[in-house]
């Protein structure tokens, strides 16, 4: 029974350097006076990553495990992650479960109807590649990434809470070094 | 704006052309059909409230729906052709991944099967009862997500949270035991993968006391409240002679009235020697066979569940204990190739029955035919008659209580 | 009840039902013509009373078989007992008449099985594809199924 309890009451521990853009460290060096100065990537990159709303869109067992990342323990909130239903009101589409050829034209046109910056995680191995359906799947798309352009790829069958949320701070790190003059490569 | 990079690795091939939806899946109904108050409304593959990627095309004068069309197939994934490529035990994470949520239930019909084909009868009493403890868990785990996102669909936010914190409990003890939280290839043809851990059993009375007055919680909180009851009650009713004729099984047609349940009548594994009931709906809030019906079916099944854990428990640290020269893959057949034969197999599944049909041709081990028949396909077709005349508000009260896993259904 | 008392049954509607050897449950092979008078009859007969219909199946048996069959399992929850009904069909023209008037839960099953093998239900009152986009090229369980090359420009095989 104990370490079911210790398992609910676990935490996870963020550095926090001075030099992190995306942490709150700049209150402390002017003294909670309200005053802060940053440059706008950083403040755009860091209210753009602190509240991302992924779209719900679980098709298959990834789902599952989008759900539990949604709730206790491994909540999603903490990070600013609210669920939305719609795709127009949200900025990251998680990508959770295989991709058919009937659902093609419908994940297109969702990823049309976010507005930009959106950005996509493609998670669990059947959206990264086909998964296991690779082989023998005649219906089975083999790879989210040939009909919408895809960020991030979570692998597992599915991913662990934990590898989903590994994923989003992969997302967070790519956000904050994004730049609104300078094109990446 | 800000340009970020995107890596994709292969390229996008995807061509768009205007009329892609309408060729893909056309609605049953063109607007000319229709009368002039009428009109199509998509509840579409995605939503939050549909279980998955279904999609209702309903067809309502105003709220009232006068028909309603599902169109599913948004998930099908080719399970029956990879069985017909793949070695009989290759095939099983494939069957996991049809009913997502309770994929030791959907295995341990399977392996069942393929023995029957093989002839392996005397498995080892402590297999069949640490399969017939893992399936009941996942039975468990199963009811709680159906009980959980039938409240986040009707409006009822806690207890999703609270039945997904149960739930981590039982997904954390499966993975202790095979190495994965939600599909496990753990219940092998013959026997099982490994043996579960040390302390497990000890583990499992240690939930059941946690989870009891948690089950009864979260009973007070949905089940029994007010708001649920009117809105779930009298809604949905599914009459008996239909369900039997629809060929609905499990929790639908339980609670419908009817105590048919398949670990009774067809007694297999080592159901016989436990002592459970079996819980039909009574029409206490309202009529036989409505949603309330279904869903308080489901609650009861978890308690049943747990006095079955239970027992198990009791014997597999009594009489089958385990020891030190305990092998569980030891019946594990290195070659199948069964005779030439046809064989209908079917287990409970949680949400109804879940029937394998084989067909081994004796020359290959290589299944020649093998059909799941899958009992969330043939709930789901009678969710057109359960809907006439109801609100749209209603419907979505109904695919709730008919706990429908997409995956199964497509397969 | 054993499969002779089964032949039984049957043989009063179709002399040429035979049994079926190796096939649990019991399976007796009827003809096209005289399975819905069959079906009708076992549903309605006091020592049958098959009053659900669990699963219809589809098999092909290859090109050089030359035929097709399709088994329907019928299971009676009073008795508790099942029974398969087996017909087999030429490869070329599958047709076999729908039992949906015998049964509801027939309807999406035949379905399924005109999706994945193209065998037409005479009859069916919704006959079109359930599970395979409505524009799909082929029928995919059949044994001489190639996936098409590309569906809406996406590469069909890895």
């Amino acid at each position: 029974m104990s370490d079911i309890q210790a398992n609910n009451q676990s935490k996870v521990s963020v550095p926090v350097t001075p030099e992190d853009p995306t942490t709150f460290a700049y209150k402390e060096s002017f003294g909670n006076s309200g005053l802060i100065i940053t440059n706008i990537d950083n403040l755009f990159n860091w209210s753009r990553l602190s509240s991302l709303f992924p779209m719900t869109f679980g098709i298959a067992c990834c789902a599952i495990e989008f759900m539990s990342t949604g709730t206790a323990p491994y909540d999603m909130d903490r990070l600013g992650m609210v669920p939305r239903a719609t795709p127009r009101q949200s900025d990251v589409m998680i990508v959770a479960g295989t991709v058919t050829f009937k659902m093609a034209d419908r994940i297109r046109r969702l990823y049309e109807q976010m507005a930009e910056p959106r950005y996509v995680i493609s998670m669990g191995s059947c959206s990264n590649c086909g998964g296991p359906y690779w082989q023998h799947g005649y219906h089975v798309v083999k790879g989210v990434d040939r009909i919408i352009p895809v960020d991030i790829y979570v692998p597992g069958c599915p991913p662990r809470p934990e590898a989903l949320i590994g994923g989003i701070i992969k997302l967070h790190e790519k956000i904050s070094s994004e730049s609104l003059l300078k094109a990446d490569s | 704006m800000a340009l970020h990079s995107t890596v994709t690795q292969g390229k996008i091939q995807y061509r768009y052309k205007d009329d892609n939806l309408e060729t893909s899946e056309p609605n049953k109904f063109r607007v000319g059909d229709l009368r002039s108050e009428e009109m199509i409304i998509n509840i579409g593959p995605q939503h939050p409230s549909t279980h998955g990627v279904l999609r209702l095309e309903v067809i309502s004068d105003g709220e009232v729906i006068k028909d309603l069309v599902p169109h599913i197939g948004y998930l099908h994934r080719c399970f029956e052709k990879h069985a017909e490529s793949l070695p009989y035990n290759q095939v099983i994470p494939f069957v996991d991944r049809m009913d997502y949520v309770a994929s030791m239930n959907s295995e341990h019909a399977y392996a069942m099967g393929v023995e029957k084909m093989l002839g392996i009868t005397g498995l080892p009493k402590r297999v069949e009862y640490i399969r017939v403890l893992v399936a009941e868990l996942n039975r468990i785990a199963s009811h709680l997500i159906a009980i959980g996102t039938y409240g986040l669909d009707l409006g009822a936010f806690t207890p999703m949270f609270w039945a997904m914190r149960d739930r981590e409990h039982i997904l954390r003890m499966l993975e202790w035991t095979c190495g994965a939280r939600l599909l496990y290839n753990y219940i092998w043809v013959g026997g099982l993968y490994y043996d579960i851990p040390v302390g497990f059993e000890e583990k499992c009375s240690e939930f059941v006391t946690y989870f009891r007055p948690k089950l009864k919680e979260l009973e007070e909180l949905l089940i029994d409240n007010k708001i649920f009851i009117d809105r779930t009650a009298n809604v949905g009713v599914l009459p008996l002679d239909l369900a039997i004729n629809c060929g609905a099984t499990g929790p639908m047609l339980r609670g419908s009235g009817l105590r048919v349940d398949l670990r009774r009548t067809d007694a297999y594994s080592v159901y016989p020697e436990l002592d459970f009931d079996i819980p039909i709906g009574e029409g206490k809030m309202g009529t036989v066979g409505d949603c309330w019906d279904r869903t308080w079916v489901r609650v009861r099944e978890i308690t049943e569940s747990l006095k079955i854990i239970e027992q198990c428990v009791v014997k597999l640290n009594g009489e089958h204990k385990r020891t030190r020269d305990f092998d569980p893959q030891a019946l594990v057949p290195k070659k199948i190739r069964p005779a030439a034969q046809d064989l209908y197999v079917r287990a409970e599944n949680p949400k109804g029955e879940l029937g394998f049909f084989f067909r081994a041709d004796g020359r290959s081990d290589i299944p020649f035919r093998c059909k799941a028949r899958s009992c969330c396909f043939v709930n789901l077709s009678i969710l057109p008659e359960l809907s006439k005349g109801v609100l749209i508000a209603d419907l979505i009260a109904i695919v709730g209580s008919l706990d429908i896993v997409l995956g199964e259904v497509d397969r | 009840m054993q499969p002779a008392d089964f032949l039984r049954i049957i043989s009063v509607t179709d002399a040429g039902a035979a049994v079926v050897s190796n096939s649990t449950p019991p399976a007796i092979t009827v003809s096209v013509n005289k399975l819905v008078e069959i079906c009708r009859g076992l549903h309605a007969n006091a020592e049958t009373y098959f009053d659900q219909l669990s699963c219809v199946t589809g098999i092909d048996n290859g090109v050089e078989a030359k035929t097709m069959e399709v088994i329907y399992h019928l299971y009676s929850i009073p008795y508790n007992f099942s029974v398969a009904l087996k017909v087999v069909l030429p490869r070329e023209q599958p047709v076999v008449p729908t039992l949906s008037s015998v049964w509801k839960s027939a309807n999406w099953l035949e379905r399924e099985t005109f999706d994945m093998y193209g065998i037409i239900f005479e009859g069916h009152p919704d006959l079109r594809r359930i599970l395979m986009p409505a524009d799909w090229e082929g029928y995919p369980l059949r044994k001489d199924y190639s996936e098409q090359e590309k569906y809406r420009e996406i590469q069909v095989k890895y």
